[in-house]
Formats: C-alpha cells, sequence, structure tokens
C-alpha cells in the first residue's frame, strides 16, 4: 500500500493584514469603538488577524451610507447593475484559489470543498442573479417590481462566503443595497469581498461589511433605517430576530437549523447511497444546516448498508484542511466542539452505541473524529436536537409510511434524501415529506437556480432561484 | 445482497438471473461523481515514486494485432524483462499479452525472468463462436506454456439474458486452463450500463474467473475509472460474501502516469491496500511504460528526457 504524502496548497498566495477596520461606503474606515477580536484558524489554533467590532454607532453609519448609495444604486438601470455584479463574479473567477485558500485557513474546512464546491457556487449565484438584474419585469412580481432599501443581512461561520453570495447577490440585482456582517470566527473571506467590490468600481454605500459578534448583529437588525433583514444562522438566534423586528415594516427571511432524514431504502444503489450518507453528514464537518444528520434505513439492509458505511469511514482522511487529500478538516471553534462533545456524550449516556473508525488526530486545534451512533431511538437528544458537527444518527425503518412518519417527526424542516432505484416511490416520499429540498439519490447538492429554505423551525423564506429574488423585491 | 451458497446461484438461468437482478443497482451518476472525486487526490514525492513503480509491476504488456510477429513478440519480451536497459532499478513488468500462436515465442523469449505470458483465447476479441472452437484456442495457448489466459465472455448471450451460456462457457473455458489463471473480460464499452457491468463481474466471478478484465481494448469506450471502480466494488463484495479473492484489470486507454495513479487510488480507496500487488491489479497498457518510465527519471534527475531516449518496443 502506499501512502499519500501531504500535498499542502501554497499559503503564499494569500495576504492577511495584521488588522482590519469596518468597510463602509466605499472606504476602510477605523471603528468607532474599542472592540477587537481575533479570528483564529481552527486548524493551528494560531491568531490570522484582529478585526474590529462595530460598535451602534458603526453600524449607524453604514446603514447611513448604504440608505445614501440605494438611491443612486435603485435609479440605475437593471442591465448597468448586471455589469458591476458580473464583474464581481469574474473577479471571484480570476482570484478562486486565493478566496478558497483564505476560506479553509480561516474556517478549517478542507481546500478540497473550499476550491471545488464553495468558490464555484459564490461566482455561479453572482453570475445567476446578475443575469436577473434587467429581466425583473419577467420574474413573475408584476411589470415593475420595486427594490426593498436597505438590507441588514447577518450570516453565519459554516460557508462564509457563499452565504455571503447568496445574500448579496440578489440584494443587488434587485436594487437593493447592503450592509453585512459575517460571523466573528470567519470574517476573512467577506472582508477581501470588500476588497473585490472596490475592484469592481461598485458605487461607494452599496455594499457595506461590518464585523462583530451578536451586539453587531442585534443592532443592524434593529436598526429603523433597515427595510429588510436576512439572517441564516441558529434557529435560537432566528428567534430572537423574529422577536426583535415583529411589528415592524421590516421584512424577514430567516434560514435556520435542520435535522434532515436521509432514507435508504431497501432496493436502493447501496455503494452509492453510502457516498450520499458520507456526503450527507461529513460534508464540511457535518457544518451543514441541511446535514442529513439522520439516517433512516430499511431494517432489511440495515446490517449490510452500516457495515459499508464503517468500511467507508475508515478511508476517511482527517487533518490539515490546506492538504489536498484532506476529506475533513478541523471543527471552526473550541465553542463548537464543546457542543459536539456534550451531545455525543448525552448519546452515549442515553443509550445509542458510538462508533469512530481509527484516525489520528492532530495535538493542537479543533477536531472531532466522524462519528456514527446506532440504535438510536426518536426520543434520544441526538436524534432531535442539531449538533452541528459530524455526527450520524442511525435509526431504522421497516414501511415507506413510517419512513415518512419519522423523517416528519421533527421540529425542523429543512431537508430529506431518499435513496431508491423505484421512481414511484420516490415520488411518494417526495410528496410527503415536510422539508424545503427533497433530494433524490443525492445530498447536500446545491445550485443557483434552485431555492433554499425551511419549514417549521428551519425558518421562512426562500434563497436562490426565482423565489430568491422575491426576498428582496416589493411584492 | 442473498447470502445463498454460490454453487446453487447456477442451477438454472432463472436462479441465476433471479440472484444477478437481485444484486444493488448503480447508480450511474454517483458512480461517476465518486471516480471523478478519487481522481483528484493529490499525489506527491515519495507516494509518487512508490506508485509508478508499483504500476510498472502492474503492467500486462500488449500486443494484439494482425500484423503481430515473432520479431515484434520477442523485441516486446526483452522490454517486459528491462522496460529501462540504462537503469536496472526498474523492475520488470508482470506479464505480457499476445495471441495464441505467439505464446511460445514469448515463452521462450521471456525465459527465467519470472514475467508471465498471458494470451487472449476465446475467438478473442469478439468471443463469436462455438463453445468447442474457445476450448481448443484455451488450450493451444495453455499447452503452449500461458500462465494465464484472457478470455472473452459472450456479450450477445448476456444481453439476451441467456447468463447461463455465459455460466457454462467460462466454466469450461476454466476448465481447460488447468493451472494457468483466467481472466474474464466483460468488454464493458458493449454491455453499456454499470448494472450490466456489476452483474457481469458476479457471474464471471461464480463462474470461476480468476481475474475480472474491462476490455479487449477493441471497443471504445476501453477502460474507465467508474467502470473500474464498479468492478472494484464487486471483488470486494464478492470476497466477503464467497470468501474468494479476484483481481481486476482494467484495459485500453490508460496512457499516462497521472492515469494509471488514478487507478491506484482507485484501488487503495475501493476494494483496499490488499489489491495494490501485481497478483490482484493489472493494468493492461502498453504505451503507459514509457510514459512510467519517462515520469520515473524526471523524478530521479529533475529533468524530462526526450521520448528518443525510451525504447519504442
Amino acid at each position: 500500500m502506499f501512502e499519500y504524502a501531504p500535498a499542502p496548497e501554497s499559503r503564499d498566495i494569500i495576504d492577511i493584514k495584521p488588522s482590519y477596520g469596518l468597510f463602509i461606503n466605499g472606504e476602510w474606515v477605523e471603528p468607532l469603538g474599542e472592540g477587537r477580536e481575533k479570528t483564529v484558524n481552527p486548524a493551528s489554533e494560531e491568531v490570522l488577524a484582529e478585526i474590529a467590532v462595530a460598535s451602534e454607532a458603526d453600524v449607524d453609519r453604514a446603514v447611513q451610507a448604504a440608505r445614501k448609495a440605494f438611491t443612486v444604486w435603485s435609479a440605475m438601470p437593471g442591465s448597468e447593475r448586471a455589469k458591476y455584479i458580473f464583474r464581481i463574479a469574474r473577479i471571484i473567477q480570476e482570484r478562486a484559489r486565493e478566496l478558497a485558500v483564505l476560506e479553509s485557513l480561516d474556517n478549517g474546512k478542507p481546500i478540497r470543498e473550499s476550491r471545488d464546491v464553495d468558490l464555484p457556487l459564490v461566482a455561479a449565484h453572482f453570475f445567476y442573479y446578475a443575469g436577473w438584474a434587467d429581466k425583473l419585469s419577467h420574474a413573475g412580481f408584476g411589470p415593475s417590481p420595486r427594490p426593498l432599501g436597505v438590507a441588514g443581512q447577518v450570516i453565519p461561520w459554516n460557508f462564509p462566503l457563499l452565504m455571503l453570495a447568496w445574500k448579496i447577490a440578489p440584494a443587488l440585482a434587485c436594487g437593493n443595497t447592503v450592509v453585512l456582517k459575517p460571523a466573528e470566527t470567519t470574517p476573512l473571506t467577506a472582508l477581501a469581498f470588500a476588497e473585490i467590490c472596490r475592484q469592481a468600481d461598485l458605487p461607494p454605500g452599496v455594499v457595506n461589511i461590518v464585523t462583530g459578534a451578536g451586539e453587531t448583529g442585534g443592532a443592524l437588525v434593529r436598526h429603523p433605517d433597515v427595510d429588510k433583514v436576512a439572517f441564516t444562522g441558529s434557529t435560537e438566534v432566528g428567534r430572537q430576530i423574529a422577536r426583535s423586528v415583529a411589528g415592524s415594516r421590516k421584512k424577514v427571511t430567516l434560514e435556520l437549523g435542520g435535522k434532515a432524514a436521509n432514507i435508504v431504502f431497501e432496493d436502493a444503489a447501496l455503494d452509492q447511497a453510502v457516498e450520499g450518507i458520507v456526503n450527507g453528514i461529513f460534508f464540511n464537518q457535518g457544518h451543514v444546516c441541511c446535514a442529513g444528520s439522520r439516517l433512516l434505513v430499511q431494517e432489511s439492509v440495515a446490517g449490510e448498508l452500516l457495515e459499508a458505511l464503517k468500511r467507508r469511514l475508515s478511508t476517511l482522511r482527517l487533518g490539515d484542511p490546506l492538504d489536498k487529500n484532506t476529506d475533513i478538516g478541523a471543527i471552526n471553534s473550541a465553542a463548537q466542539l464543546a457542543r459536539i462533545r456534550e451531545l455525543s456524550d448525552a448519546g452515549e449516556a442515553e443509550g445509542a452505541e458510538r462508533w469512530s473508525p481509527a484516525c489520528p488526530i492532530p495535538d493542537k486545534g479543533f477536531w472531532f473524529p466522524p462519528t456514527i451512533f446506532t440504535g438510536v431511538a426518536q426520543s434520544h437528544r441526538i436524534a432531535r436536537e442539531e449538533i452541528f458537527g459530524p455526527v450520524l444518527s442511525v435509526l431504522t425503518f421497516r414501511t415507506p409510511a413510517e419512513a415518512v412518519e419519522k423523517a416528519n417527526n421533527t421540529p425542523y424542516g429543512l431537508s430529506a434524501g431518499v435513496w431508491t432505484e423505484k421512481g414511484s416511490l420516490m415520488l411518494w416520499m417526495a410528496s410527503r415529506l415536510r422539508a424545503g429540498v427533497v433530494w433524490s439519490n443525492t445530498f447536500n447538492k446545491f445550485d443557483p437556480t434552485s431555492p433554499f429554505g425551511g419549514y417549521k423551525e428551519s425558518g421562512y423564506g426562500r434563497e436562490g432561484g426565482r423565489q430568491g429574488l422575491e426576498a428582496y423585491l416589493d411584492v | 445482497m442473498t447470502t445463498a451458497p454460490l454453487a446453487e446461484v447456477a442451477a438454472s438461468n432463472s436462479t441465476l438471473r433471479a440472484f444477478l437482478h437481485g444484486l444493488p443497482g448503480v447508480d450511474r451518476v454517483g458512480a461517476d461523481a465518486r471516480a471523478a472525486m478519487l481522481g483528484t487526490r493529490s499525489i506527491k514525492t515519495t507516494a509518487k515514486r512508490q506508485a509508478i513503480d508499483l504500476a510498472i509491476r502492474m503492467v500486462d504488456l500488449t500486443t494484439l494485432e494482425g500484423a503481430d510477429t515473432p520479431g515484434k513478440v520477442k523485441a516486446m519480451c526483452a522490454k517486459a524483462i528491462h522496460p529501462d536497459p540504462t537503469d536496472p532499478s526498474v523492475p520488470s513488468v508482470a506479464a505480457v499479452c499476445v495471441y495464441p500462436d505467439l505464446v511460445a515465442t514469448a515463452v521462450k523469449a521471456l525465459g527465467a525472468s519470472g514475467v508471465k505470458v498471458a494470451s487472449v483465447a476465446t475467438a478473442f476479441p469478439s468471443g463469436r463462436s462455438s463453445l468447442e472452437v474457445k476450448v481448443a484456442d484455451t488450450a493451444l495457448a495453455v499447452a503452449d506454456g500461458a500462465s494465464e489466459i484472457d478470455m472473452v465472455i459472450d456479450r450477445g448471450a448476456f444481453l439476451a439474458g441467456d447468463y447461463l451460456k455465459v455460466f457454462e462457457q467460462i466454466a469450461a473455458v476454466k476448465a481447460a486452463c488447468g493451472s494457468a489463471h483466467l481472466k474474464v473480460i466483460l468488454e464493458t464499452g458493449e454491455l453499456s450500463t454499470y448494472d450490466s457491468v456489476r452483474r457481469a463481474s458476479w457471474l464471471a466471478m461464480i463462474a470461476g474467473a480468476d481475474f475480472i478484465k474491462t476490455s479487449t481494448g477493441k471497443v471504445s469506450p476501453a477502460a474507465t475509472l467508474p467502470v473500474t471502480l464498479v468492478m472494484l466494488e464487486a471483488v470486494r463484495d464478492f470476497l466477503r460474501t464467497a470468501g474468494r479473492k479476484v483481481g481486476v484489470k482494467p484495459a485500453g486507454g490508460i496512457r499516462t502516469t497521472k492515469d494509471a495513479i488514478k487507478y491506484l487510488v482507485l484501488v487503495n480507496e475501493t476494494a483496499g491496500p490488499d489489491w495494490l500487488d501485481p497478483d490482484w491489479f493489472r493494468l493492461g497498457a502498453s504505451s503507459l511504460v514509457n510514459d512510467l518510465l519517462m515520469q520515473r527519471q524526471k523524478m530521479a534527475t529533475g529533468r524530462y528526457a526526450g521520448p528518443d531516449y525510451f525504447t519504442l518496443d
């Protein structure tokens, strides 16, 4: 057998400043407040940069800049706005390698994923919505739908640049201006994106980036001059946001947690189902809101499938996110690692059986091995709560009706996967599963043309596709 | 997957059919995606050096042309023993593969070098002849000293659903092989679906194949990564079900070191490292060898030599 020698992607191509200010009105400005946060590389705990914590006054400056720019930007013909957005998309493609390295360093995700999944999708979203900018009157929202105004957007740390693209691209295409707050643990690609806006000569104030943690996000969401709030993140924070904007005229979209069922029937293509399960829960270390964290497998093939799954997990390579052969990178933060550990321990305490492949864990950084729990019951915490880590709970079922019942028996409803070679069963399942996305013989596939969003506690509103425009138009 | 004793599976065409169609399906999109993902593994430095030598040791150096002459076969045998005359550290290839009438020439030329002689028999490449002719073809090659027989299956019978006929032909040829190893060529390019590839793989293994091989090299597409992936999954599952280990040989169209390494990664991560051995994995290729040699020399010296520095045989 041959061991794969390390194949690290070079860090030389990126340039991280020791400290960053805020990006307001097309300029880098020093924050008015004193607060600073450090962003670290989760794979090594090395401090990458210091970032500003925007105070309420900073947020106000950013919103005012966006308000001023709105008059210019919304009055511009759609075809003119499209030029800017297309330009941004092309610059992202040109700088893809640099952005992928930066994303992997700051987030801990494997370079294979940031390079092959995140960045191509980021560019695709900008290209897709650039195409809509001059066709809004044909989108099915009336003859001349108007933008909303200033959008306050708060995004999570799991797909920093991709979530930025999901938020900013449709907002700009519709004629809105934006104040975006990236997560405090992963701000670097958003700050690089600010540079890209300058490179694209985007009019000042159209995109503003303020960094900081929950306080900053709260200030942005509450700001009276914000017309639209878009949030992706935890259900808990989503509830707070819904409360804080209730009764105001603000439009809101929330994309929150999930506890998706990945349902494997006995007639499924088992080898591909195994790949789909791995991709469903171990992609991005399980830091995916639509992750297939509950595997529902038909009892008749449960033994065989689990054996195949365990064998497959033994080939997963955990380690340096910048190594091109790494499949599983680092957990994003110490806090997140603690939460994954707590829930996994609860799984064991409740009587589920825990299994992980033998896999060496690096000494420094935040790591959690891929983990499977078998013998899980619907009432276990690990079957109900979102873990947001590489932890899979396995449940079994006997009939399609039972599969639907169990899959829907969750407070969430973001996504589901169905594995069967039988088309009629697939369609029967798809019409009964209460989830925003139902994947057929695949999992975690994204496309800018396809709307994404949840049922129940997974939030409301849709991002992507024609439907994604609605959230940024006065309709 | 059934755990019924495999002997009973071949009792009749209907039991064979029931068994083969009871195997889990293969999703083409998923299989293609998995093969493509494994193709992005980055193999560098020591791992690459190791992989190149392993790949050389796995090559079946092949000439299967109507215009083959004893002279050409002798020249190829010399190359098989010492692929790079300027560098004695280069290992010999696994085998040479020739038509039956050239087996005796190859056996003599290879002498005690340890390089095996494989021969394509059974009305290669179409397989369209009677069982008697196929058995006789095999017996001729074995009598002349071939230690490996590459047989083609009757794709017509397979596609018509006459699995028992294919089974019986493979079993008869296996019997005619005596101690020689039997490699069964599925000609996956003509089977067209991955489901058929998986069924044909199992059929061949149940009937006694020692190796399953993708292609004759005469049909396009020949070996592809996803097809080899499906076959590797089949041998892995067959070992678990039947307790017997079977080898895999992709053949045709593998020309570059980069391609060869992709196949090794596929083996490593699908069937497992136990298959990373010339006894269990072969590459049916000829033009591949010079590229392997060129890359090997590049790794040793840091420079590429021109193609004229490597022999053409």
